[in-house]
């Protein structure tokens, strides 16, 4: 009796059409184009900055006042905070678990400690920003 | 006892005969307490004898009889009848060549688990006069990842090593991050040059699938997150001349 294995090809193009799970995943790995482009808009928003031109600024301002730029950052904070940042704080206690004697800290208690976190380090931004004032 | 007509879309390849593989449907008259090596039992004992599959315990500790159910890697000894609808597709493990039939073969992942060196190692001599001791507390650090019995389905539900059969994989890095946890183990280092490297721990995505898929609750997604940290720190401890064994 000979051996003969058969392998079954897998698509490099479509494999994450298998299931839902891949595609999820593949959702998730997506958002990276639009950290990219994020981070792009960011650059050259420092780049304004940096001219000192007071002028600039406020024109850039006015401009993120047209409903375009206030979808696409609305879709980019939506995005982020779903595909971005509940699954990681869902997934950090599986990174980063914590154990003390020798009994595991519940990962409910670091999901929320990332969220306290988050509120607060958030909040420290704000108040940077004037937000408060 | 409630019986129901089980439709099961088997995969079928023999390799003296087959140019490909392909799918033959049997009727099942499934008790709805069976599960589905039940079913595949029956088939072989009542239908057609010629049908190739891999079992044992039943009792979910072997892990020989993974196979794809309705498209998701799963232990047939576990799956059971009444959780599934009337028609069933079952399919030998994704990415791994096919013997025959529902076997596959696992020649790659056995290297693998070879590889990255799954037993204790010490640089030192072994107490003479008592055994390596070990709290509770320390065993609980790594317990988890000892349930591992090798069914492969983690294998079969991560689409990195379907893509580049190059990669460690799940089950072998889980395992070799359970002997980097031991307290009694020194060998953390050496394993960091396998686990490290291209086709180690950073080949992983964290897609995820292989922690839900897995029938003892492993968790080697985890693991290999918990790696990745260790990994890093490791490499600078190397690099800055502290080597930080354990006692």
């Amino acid at each position: 009796m000979s051996r003969r294995p058969y392998i079954r090809p897998m698509s490099k193009t479509t494999w994450y059409m298998r299931n839902g799970r891949y595609k999820v995943y593949v959702l998730r790995e997506l958002t990276s184009f639009l950290v990219a482009f994020y981070s792009f808009h960011l650059i050259c928003v420092l780049a304004i900055l940096a001219t000192g031109s007071a002028e600039k600024w406020d024109s850039y301002v006015a401009a993120q006042q047209c409903t375009g730029w206030i979808v696409f950052h609305s879709v980019a904070l939506l995005y982020f905070l779903f595909y971005q940042t509940f699954p990681w704080f869902k997934l950090a206690p599986k990174a980063m678990p914590v154990q003390v004697g020798d009994k595991k800290l519940p990962d409910s208690y670091i999901i929320i400690g990332h969220y306290v976190a988050w509120v607060i380090i958030s909040a420290f931004i704000f108040w940077l920003a004037g937000v408060f004032s | 006892m409630n019986t129901r007509q089980l439709e099961l879309e088997v995969m079928r390849y023999d390799p003296e005969k087959d140019e490909a593989p392909y799918f033959q449907t049997y009727t099942v008259p499934c008790p709805e307490e069976w599960v589905i090596l039940d079913a595949l039992n029956y088939i072989r004992d009542e239908l057609d004898t010629t049908l190739a599959f891999r079992w044992s315990c039943h009792m979910m500790v072997c892990g020989s009889c993974g196979m794809m159910v309705n498209g998701e890697p799963s232990l047939t000894c576990k799956t059971f009848i009444r959780d599934l609808p009337d028609k069933v597709r079952i399919e030998p493990l994704e990415n791994f060549p096919i013997e025959r039939d529902l076997i596959v073969v696992f020649d790659d992942v056995i290297q693998k688990l070879q590889k990255v060196q799954p037993y204790i190692i010490r640089k030192d001599d072994p107490p003479e006069d008592r055994e390596f001791t070990q709290t509770p507390a320390k065993l609980m650090k790594f317990k988890q990842l000892t349930m591992c019995i090798n069914c492969m389905c983690c294998y079969a539900a991560c689409p990195q090593y379907g893509l580049d059969n190059k990669f460690i994989g799940p089950a072998a890095l889980a395992l070799a991050h359970r002997y980097n946890l031991d307290n009694r183990d020194q060998g953390k280092s050496e394993r960091l040059d396998i686990l490290a490297d291209y086709d180690g721990v950073w080949e992983c995505s964290f897609v995820g699938a292989c922690s839900e898929v897995c029938p003892k609750n492993v968790d080697p997604a985890a693991a290999l997150q918990q790696m990745k940290v260790d990994g890093a720190v490791e490499y600078w401890k190397q690099k800055l001349g502290m080597t930080g064994e354990k006692s």
